[in-house]
């Protein structure tokens, strides 16, 4: 369990890691917060001939609000986002960052180290494509931004190139219309998710405007559903009054249909593919209920 | 309560510093090279050819062996039974499962050795794979050892009683087929070698210095693969060992494989094992199908009991299995009285790694069988699990219990230790609780297990794979035999050398407390030291640490020892006193006259007199205060001509009641309570009992619902790094709990201590599966094996549209805000 020889460097800027990708392309991997990297070079499930070390890149955002969005610089941990003041404004980020492994692991990974890796059964690129956050990627012809949901294409693969650094990601901030909820189910606390599901809901009124899921642990890539119509249908004529409970059961009605869609993974011996439906079902269901009524309180001025 | 018990552990404070003395951070034998291995990637594939030549010439390189040099320089290691198995520590002309060492590379450093590895080339030839118990014993099953003919390396039927007659007349006839996973126990610290080979003027030596825990039957098994003479190889255990659960019995074969490196590097090698390695190449408890037969009378007493036990051992019937058969052989019809038994045993070899001791040995996998059956049969009796138990338990007036199978149960209280497990929890209320939680619509079961806890066995149990006739007097095996040395230095300070090899249990805090309470002294004047070197330190083939010897034997051979350096004292102090010695009694740090407290002397002067004066000893004593005691309990005797054995000299009695909710939606199990009661005999140290009565809790935790070392169907490890082999953690392990104990002494060791440290392991595992079981009642589901978790319940309940559970609510909604 011992790393294969590489060579290492540690440029100061973002242009020194471009710089160094591009010269040892496909060859070189970015080290962050090395959570991933480190266990996959020292069982040697990866040989890259060079490491190139972040760390010390000194021209990426931290945590910075920027117009209506928040936004996560390339060497940010998980656990500096986490006990942020600014993570308020995203709540999907406050519900779900403690589920994160463990809080060893939050202080030493990066957010955007989770979101270049890809693991489909990680939280942050489900709670990505579900508030839409947008990914700032830098190469040797400048920059280009890509929505989270077209930047995650397969299992561990993204729309990154081999000499791209992934260098920030902007969460758009919630408005006083908007509910969130977030659930996950796995063996143990802190491990990766058998299922999880990410809600976003916009309410104004009587109308809902958004009802976004995205679930993950389900599929290569986190899963994005417009749940619009169904919970419109669950909430039913009473609106913002159907008991709650009415609201989950007339969802339970729906979400097995939907949760088949949705997963698609051949399952493993901790989840089945059947029984990662029954959780995505179970799950949606009862998230969709309450990221609506959050939305609903949001709008009537509760915190 | 003695003063020691208001102490924490002598152990901890060092353990707690970074101050721990573990064999990979210790340099005993100088510099040394690192070895490391390359593992078979095949579960089954002969070995066409192996290519050392480039890792040979590899920089930093000093030495590669492969299978001819190991079919050079070793033996197969001796067998348990005569089947023609060969077992090498490294794979010699086929690979037969994942990890299987196929070559060593010694080399400066590790990184090195690695890189050097990766270079070897091996030529494979896959062969049909066999991965299941159940399918080794198919005619048509691919072959692991074509010289054997089968995959069968033992299979003995024995008969105690008429079972078949009352078979015949039973009222009812319960019979059910169970499986046991395999898992492991995963103590922090993995293996640990450094082997020297020596050719001295007289013939070779090795020195190994091993975190190696026993037993020390392994010792000759290793020497016979070595080729050297047991007294020629010295083994040297390290002063802490992180954590071992018997899964460290199996690093021997490293040592052998370690000391020919050495031979070839001409320089001590070192290897430590990593955890990849160590999760899919070291040891675990063997997995196991059975059938499982009761014959009741109407009223629910039992009447006989069949078992037809079918272990997978693994690739190899490595020494010590086929073992884990027989552990319980004495106890095996449990906490029962039941006179009738007819067993079948069987070990199977399978394209997955050997398997060996794991805390519990064999216990989880018998009581899985028969306490799932006791509830089986509970359900057809139309009786509650516990009234099944009442009816059936051995009496108190049954002591000392003469089983069928040869165990003598040396003392219990059991129905008394079960009513307070119930009673604790107030049984009557939780079974209330659960009907009203089921007319909600909710998944809530209760379980129990009452099983006996062996410790301190009697070896003569591994003859028991071997056929009558094939053993003839005079080549029989018996014993339970430990060994201590107490000295007293000039200055009356006592050393306790234990060579019990500890692997975190608090052997030390334990060994003071007894010796200083037996000499009436004060705890700081007794020093208790830890340390195994087969040179110097006292030991037997019965040595180690494993099935929970020590409290039984260990503090025994402590008493034993102590009482005659108490006689040696009390006799230098008679003369000074001028008092007999037999009218002199020790404590309070004085040897004093029993009736006049006043004439005493301190047992440091005692002592002092013994090592400064001894010609004023009287005539016919000796000047010795350096006792070593050997604890030989008498009960601890060969197998009969009829195949009964007193397996273990002790039988304490555990139980517990576990309550288990499943959640409707997620179909995820939590444990809501659990209650248990042990009787360990005479409580040493309850703040150490109590430490082995969690540990053991949380491995069966484990057990029950998260670890398996599970296979694909053709033999890959697919639980081959702690993402997929899932050991609880606090977070898993922070049900409530409600621990209780009974204390009737056993007669037959010194303090009346029994083993404590795996009857939880035996028992929580099974229990857990009845509550589930109990829980899942309703919906006609089976509940056969372990582990239990959602998907796997999921799949038992079915994939119907209603899931088959109540109506859903949203039960976990506010769990995520």
């Amino acid at each position: 369990m011992k790393a294969p020889p590489f060579a290492y460097v540690r440029p100061a800027s973002v242009a020194g890691v471009v710089e160094h990708l591009s010269r040892d392309e496909p060859d070189a991997k970015i080290l962050a917060g090395g959570q991933s990297l480190v266990p996959v070079l020292a069982m040697r499930l990866a040989r890259p001939a060079t490491i190139v070390d972040i760390n010390a890149v000194e021209d990426v955002p931290g945590v910075e609000r920027r117009g209506g969005a928040l936004e996560v610089g390339a060497t940010v941990r998980q656990r500096e986002l986490e006990r942020h003041p600014a993570t308020a404004a995203v709540p999907l980020l406050r519900l779900s960052m403690p589920w994160i492994g463990h809080r060893e692991v939050r202080s030493r990974g990066t957010v955007c180290g989770s979101l270049a890796h890809g693991d489909p059964a990680a939280e942050l690129p489900a709670v990505a494509c579900c508030v839409e956050a947008e990914l700032q990627i830098a190469n040797q012809q400048g920059t280009r931004t890509v929505p989270a949901r077209t930047f995650f294409t397969s299992a561990m693969t993204t729309v990154l190139g081999p000499a791209e650094m992934l260098t920030s990601v902007r969460f758009p901030t919630a408005t006083a219309e908007d509910g969130y909820a977030f659930a996950e189910i796995s063996r143990r606390h802190g491990d990766y998710a058998l299922a999880g599901v990410t809600v976003h809901v916009r309410a104004a009124g009587d109308e809902i405007l958004r009802a976004d899921m995205t679930a993950f642990g389900v599929s290569d890539t986190p899963v994005t559903w417009d749940a619009r119509e169904v919970l419109r249908s669950a909430t039913g004529a009473a609106g913002p009054d159907t008991d709650r409970r009415a609201i989950t059961t007339s969802l339970m009605r729906d979400t097995p249909a939907i949760a088949e869609q949705l997963v698609t993974t051949s399952g493993d011996i901790h989840g089945s593919r059947g029984y990662r439906r029954r959780l995505v079902a179970a799950l949606a269901a009862q998230e969709l209920t309450l990221a609506y009524l959050r939305a609903v309180d949001a709008t009537q001025g509760v915190p | 309560m003695s003063e020691a018990q208001h102490h924490g552990r002598v152990e901890d404070i060092p353990l707690l510093c970074g101050q721990g003395r573990f064999l990979d951070d210790l340099d005993p034998a100088g510099p040394t090279l690192s070895a490391a291995i390359l593992r078979s990637p095949h579960p089954h594939a002969l070995i066409r050819q192996v290519d050392l030549t480039r890792a040979r010439s590899f920089p930093g390189v000093v030495a590669v062996i492969g299978p001819e040099e190991v079919r050079a320089g070793l033996r197969p290691f001796p067998l348990t039974t005569r089947v023609a198995m060969e077992y090498y520590p490294l794979a010699i002309d086929r690979v037969r499962y994942v990890g299987e060492p196929v070559a060593v590379v010694v080399a400066e450093d590790r990184y090195v050795a690695e890189d050097a590895a990766d270079v070897v080339r091996v030529d494979y030839e896959p062969l049909p794979t066999v991965v299941t118990a159940r399918s080794a014993l198919d005619e048509n099953a691919s072959l692991l050892h074509p010289t054997a003919g089968t995959n069968v390396a033992t299979d003995r039927t024995f008969v105690f009683g008429d079972p078949d007659e009352r078979f015949e007349q039973a009222d009812l006839v319960i019979d059910r087929e169970f499986s046991f996973p395999r898992y492991s126990s995963t103590p922090m610290e993995c293996y640990s070698v450094i082997a020297e080979w020596r050719d001295s003027g007289d013939g070779p030596e090795v020195t190994s210095w091993a975190n190696f825990h026993g037993p020390f039957s392994m010792v000759p098994v290793l020497a016979g693969c070595l080729g050297i003479p047991v007294s020629r190889l010295r083994i040297i255990v390290p002063p802490d060992i992180g954590g071992g659960f018997g899964i460290k019995s199996a690093v021997y074969p490293y040592v052998a494989l370690m000391a020919l490196a050495s031979k070839h590097a001409g320089h001590p090698v070192r290897w430590t094992e990593d955890r990849l390695e160590h999760l899919v190449g070291s040891s675990a408890g063997s997995d196991r199908a059975m059938r499982c037969q009761l014959a009741l009378a109407e009223d629910g007493t039992f009447q006989a009991l069949r078992v037809d036990l079918v272990d997978n051992v693994g690739a190899y019937l490595r020494p010590p299995e086929p073992s884990t058969l027989y552990r319980c052989f004495g106890n095996i019809t449990g906490a029962y009285h039941i006179d009738a038994v007819q067993i079948r045993a069987r070990a199977v070899v399978t394209n997955k790694t050997p398997t060996g001791l794991n805390r519990g040995f064999g216990g989880q996998q018998l009581y899985f069988g028969l306490e799932r059956l006791v509830d089986e049969a509970a359900k057809d009796c139309q009786l509650d699990p516990a009234e099944i138990r009442r009816r059936n338990l051995i009496g108190a007036d049954a002591f000392p219990y003469h089983t069928p199978t040869g165990g003598v149960y040396d003392s219990g209280e059991y129905h008394e230790a079960f009513e307070r497990a119930l009673k604790n929890v107030d049984y009557e209320r939780l079974r209330a609780e659960q009907r009203e939680a089921r007319a909600r619509g909710e998944l809530v079961g209760i379980g129990i297990a009452t099983i006996v806890d062996p410790s301190a066995t009697n070896i003569g149990y591994v003859d028991l794979a071997t056929p009558t006739e094939d053993r003839p007097p005079g080549r029989q095996k018996s014993g339970s035999t430990e060994h201590v040395r107490i000295s007293v230095d000039p200055y009356g300070l006592v050393t306790v050398l234990l060579g019990s090899v500890p692997q975190g249990q608090g052997h030390a805090t334990v060994a003071r407390q007894v010796v200083a309470d037996r000499l009436g002294l004060h705890h700081d004047n007794v020093r208790a030291v830890v340390s195994m070197d087969t040179e110097s330190t006292p030991w037997t083939i019965s040595s180690g640490s494993y099935s929970s010897r020590f409290a039984p034997l260990v503090t025994s051979a402590l008493i034993e020892a102590a009482d005659r350096i108490a006689t040696t004292i009390r006799l230098a102090a008679s003369v000074h006193l001028d008092v007999p010695a037999d009218e002199l009694k020790l404590a309070e740090s004085q040897v004093r006259h029993r009736a006049d407290a006043d004439r005493a002397l301190s047992f440091r002067h005692a002592a002092g007199l013994v090592h400064w004066d001894p010609g004023s000893l009287p005539a016919g004593a000796t000047a010795r205060l350096y006792e070593e005691a050997a604890f030989t309990p008498p009960q601890a005797t060969a197998a009969t001509r009829h195949d009964q054995i007193n397996s273990s000299l002790c039988y304490g009695f555990g139980t517990e009641v576990v309550v288990c909710r499943i959640d409707v939606h997620t179909l995820e199990p939590s444990i809501e309570l659990v209650s248990t009661v042990h009787d360990a005999g005479t409580i040493l140290n309850p703040v150490l009992l109590e430490g082995q009565i969690r540990g053991a809790l949380v491995h069966g935790l484990g057990g029950a619902l998260y670890e398996e070392l599970a296979y694909s169907g053709s033999g890959q490890p697919v639980t081959a790094t702690f993402m997929d082999y899932l050991c609880p953690t606090a977070a898993e392990a922070s049900f409530p709990l409600v621990s209780d104990h009974l204390e009737t002494p056993s007669p037959v060791t010194a303090l009346g201590a029994k083993g404590c440290g795996e009857g939880s392991s035996m028992s929580f595992p099974v229990a857990v599966a009845n509550a589930v079981a109990d829980a899942l009642s309703a919906l006609g589901v089976q509940v056969t094996s372990l582990p239990l978790h959602g998907s796997i319940l999921h799949d038992l309940i079915g994939d119907r549209d209603d899931g088959g559970v109540p109506a859903p609510h949203p039960a976990r909604a506010a769990s995520s805000g």
